[in-house]
């Protein structure tokens, strides 16, 4: 592809023709038109982007681009990925999904992809509330919110998954808010340049089971100090705001994990001499 | 008979007399606590034999220390192929004797037993004396103190090749192989104890081999190895991994070898990642596998299901353990092939197959691989540790090449479906990277463009289509390994084969009594071509080492298996010794 089409390509060329299964009002809708115009921007044609995720509402994202795509099993988007990444390290890999399905069941792919730092970009769509199921606390959920399966709230401190994904090595961290989406897609672009794994966490209110998150547009605000390359100050940052900061937070230096693959080069090896007596 | 018969039917501690055991095999234990060297011994001890032009087998039993602890291992030698451990020890050789008992079971000894202790003036435990056989001992401590640097192990191995009758400088050369990088010093060391060995067993009334060796080109391979090259054979390239026992020699063996090909493998945090990334490398273009135990394919079995409705071809190995749960990771059993066949969610047609010997452990495995590409399906390997473990002097096994092609879309055109229902079954994979091509595959029910669908039609479509490319696909004649003619027909599989092949050569040389139909292809079934394998049967006996007898009852809820057949069953870990068989053969025979 030349860099004439490539510039051609617009917001629309990254969209599918599926009407999407979200509620009216769902933040996930602005998220998606963020992830195309990012898309767009980047430039590389939808044949050479996967669009990876697990279960759960946001996980619905692949079938609505023009990209490959893989919607796969809850919790498992990140090692799925991985995998496609490591072996076809030509492709530009995306995974996206919500805290749920990041967070809880995947916590430990999740743990594992910032440690790893394969170049992959992780978008969370973070509504602090499964909603495919109908509404149970998640692990970012407040403590105090009541739900049936967990009458009186859970009374747990939510999890922190920008901290956890410093703490584990992730080379870029960023917040954003669904109600920005422009904003949001220029963190996309910047996440997709950037080397190695990035998590943008995406405040993505749901209106249907989570209907308080619509004070979210109120509450943002961007962040008023410039991302860092420094590990500990970011944390630090990010475990005294409000919840609410939104921009980039970090930019690591790590170099990414992209062992050699390039299986046509030696097909023909012999290993039967290792056998003889 | 045809029930399930328990531990407490089966002839305990068979008599090796009952049936004329093998005369031109020796069968030797090499005793010794952790860190005494008697594993490495054992090996240099195999391939000195394969070098002389001998086969061989050899398998390692460890307590569940990780260091220490007491370890045997367990080598038969023979002028003709051996797949199986011996009825009785010809000959035990201890180091020391520390636990010595834990070994109660497995050691069968006898008056005719040489046992040669290592250990001046140690007290032998009953296992050892109870049998009453012939003693000699050597002084290991004394005889390596007056010679300088050198070491128990090497002497023991000294004395064992000396007292088996095993040509010199074949171990020679083999210790100088080993040593050479350590210096002159080392390896005279290395050549003085065992020459200490040699010199010691002179004086003993050995357990010779019988008769002379032939040289034909052989391998030393284990069934985890044989596995890991079949794989690569079939053209795997990209693996992912979580370690378990006793599976974690294949992924080992493959690591750097993935390396030199090209390839890659890579180590996940945990089974439910592996399983995901080899699928998310299959969906890439490349052949991909992960290697595991039961309690590992029990977690991957949710994203096996996913392979199976996203149409991922794969090639999962399963190296059972003793079950359920933790088992018993160091020993065999064939009971994970419940949960290998039905185990996973929905309708999910999928390939399960099983190799019959060490060697086959590399056939096999090439040709799973095959199935899983052709058909764009996940194959699931039913090995066990009883191959994966054991180091086998085999035939040179023959080169082979499948016509395996992955039907790749190479240039979608504007109507390309990716899940398009074809006459096969088997539709045009689109990689990412081709133009035109973009689909999602997914694990939700979808039409045949890919597009999420919970109606009815598109539910059975896709249903039929996936069941039709397993179905229809053409397995040849690999679905079982038959032999013999005769009227009375053993059904069995995977590692039991080589123990009733062992009893059916002592008890009918010629084949005329009797039939082995050992099932490569455990599912999906094939009942017409086991019906035509039977033909002319009049009984039939199925035998594996399941307590709930999974293969019997796999047979008869899906092969059709006549309702006159018989069943012997029984769990591990002890493996099948061909003396057990045969008396059971006996006894139902007659």
């Amino acid at each position: 592809m030349t860099a004439e089409t490539a510039c051609a390509l617009t917001a629309r060329d990254y969209k599918s023709d599926l009407k999407p299964v979200w509620c009216p009002g769902c933040g996930d809708f602005s998220i998606l038109m963020a992830i195309t115009m990012a898309m767009a921007e980047v430039g590389r044609p939808p044949e050479d982007v996967a669009v990876i995720s697990g279960i759960g509402c946001s996980s619905r994202v692949p079938a609505y681009t023009s990209c490959y795509g893989f919607h796969g099993v809850h919790g498992r988007a990140l090692p799925l990925a991985t995998g496609l990444k490591l072996s076809r390290p030509d492709l530009l890999v995306i995974a996206t999904g919500g805290d749920g399905d990041g967070y809880s069941i995947g916590g430990n792919h999740f743990m594992h992809a910032c440690r790893r730092n394969v170049d992959l970009t992780y978008i969370v769509m973070d509504n602090q509330v499964y909603g495919m199921t109908k509404g149970q606390p998640s692990p970012t959920t407040p403590p105090e919110w009541d739900s049936a399966l967990v009458p009186g709230g859970t009374g747990l401190r939510p999890f922190h998954p920008l901290v956890i994904a410093l703490a584990a090595g992730a080379n870029f961290v960023a917040r954003t808010f669904s109600g920005d989406p422009k904003g949001t897609a220029q963190t996309i672009v910047e996440a997709i340049n950037h080397p190695g794994f990035s998590l943008i966490e995406i405040l993505s209110p749901c209106v249907t089971f989570r209907p308080e998150e619509r004070e979210w547009a109120k509450q943002v605000h961007p962040a008023s100090v410039d991302p860092t390359d420094d590990r500990a100050r970011a944390a630090r940052r990010v475990l005294t705001d409000d919840g609410f900061n939104t921009g980039i937070l970090y930019r690591g230096k790590r170099a990414p994990y992209q062992p050699a693959f390039n299986p046509d080069d030696a097909a023909n090896v012999d290993f039967e001499a290792e056998f003889l007596p | 008979m045809n029930q399930i018969e328990t531990s407490l039917d089966r002839p305990d501690a068979p008599d090796a007399k009952a049936t004329a055991a093998r005369t031109d095999a020796v069968s030797i234990v090499m005793l010794g606590s952790g860190g005494s060297g008697v594993m490495t011994a054992a090996e240099i001890l195999l391939r000195a034999a394969a070098r002389a032009g001998y086969y061989g087998l050899m398998t390692k039993s460890f307590g569940p220390q990780i260091r220490g602890g007491e370890a045997a291992a367990f080598v038969t030698l023979s002028t003709s192929p051996v797949e199986i451990q011996g009825d009785r020890v010809d000959l035990l050789f201890a180091i020391d004797w520390k636990n010595a008992e834990r070994f109660a079971g497995e050691l069968v000894l006898d008056a005719d037993t040489l046992v040669i202790s290592g250990e001046a003036g140690a007290e032998l435990p009953a296992i050892v004396t109870e049998p009453a056989p012939r003693l000699e001992e050597i002084n290991l401590k004394t005889l390596t103190r007056s010679h300088k640097g050198t070491r128990p192990n090497m002497v023991a191995l000294g004395a064992v090749a000396g007292a088996i009758g095993l040509p010199r400088e074949a171990v020679a050369a083999l210790i100088g192989e080993r040593l050479e990088n350590k210096g002159e010093a080392a390896m005279d060391q290395g050549l003085a104890a065992l020459d200490l060995g040699f010199d010691e067993a002179a004086d003993f009334d050995p357990a010779k081999l019988a008769l002379p060796p032939q040289e034909t080109a052989r391998w030393i391979i284990s069934g985890n190895q044989a596995a890991g090259y079949g794989a690569m054979r079939g053209g795997v390239r990209f693996a992912a991994a979580y370690p378990i026992t006793p599976a974690t020699e294949i992924l080992e063996w493959l690591a750097p070898r993935l390396q030199k090909a090209g390839g890659l493998l890579v180590q996940a945090e945990d089974e439910l990642a592996s399983i995901n990334m080899i699928i998310g490398g299959s969906f890439g273009g490349s052949a991909v596998l992960t290697a595991t135990s039961g309690p590992g394919l029990a977690l991957m079995s949710e994203s096996i299901g996913l392979a199976v409705a996203a149409e991922i071809p794969m090639l999962v190995i399963d190296v059972m353990r003793g079950g359920p749960s933790t088992g018993i990771p160091t020993k065999s059993e064939q009971s994970d092939l419940n949960i290998a066949v039905y185990g996973l969610h929905g309708d999910a047609p999928h390939v399960v197959t099983a190799p019959n010997s060490i060697s086959d452990c590399l056939f096999t495995a090439q040709w799973s691989t095959h199935l899983a590409e052709s058909m764009q399906v996940p194959a699931i390997m039913l090995s066990d540790q009883s191959f994966g473990q054991a180091l086998g002097i085999v035939e040179k096994p023959a080169e082979l090449a499948f016509a395996t092609r992955r039907d790749v879309a190479e240039t979608p055109g504007e109507d390309y479906q990716r899940y398009a229902l074809t006459a096969t079954g088997i539709s045009p994979m689109a990689l990412p990277g081709t133009p035109g091509g973009q689909y999602t595959a997914d694990g939700l029910e979808h039409a045949e463009s890919g597009r999420p669908s919970s109606g009815v039609t598109d539910h059975n479509q896709q249903l039929d289509k996936r069941l039709r490319k397993v179905m229809d696909f053409d397995y040849g004649d690999h679905w079982a390994q038959i032999e013999g003619d005769g009227p009375a027909a053993i059904i069995t599989w995977g590692s039991t084969t080589g123990p009733v092949r062992e009893a059916m050569r002592r008890l009918d040389p010629d084949g005329k009594r009797l039939r082995l139909i050992s099932l490569r292809l455990i599912s999906p079934a094939q009942p017409e071509a086991l019906a035509e394998a039977l033909t002319g049967c009049e009984q039939i006996l199925v035998i594996e080492q399941s307590q709930m007898a999974q293969f019997f009852g796999h047979l008869k809820a899906q092969f059709d298996l006549p309702a006159m057949a018989d069943l012997y069953a029984r769990p591990g870990p002890q493996p099948f010794k061909a003396a057990e068989i045969a008396a059971k053969l006996e006894e139902w025979l007659s």
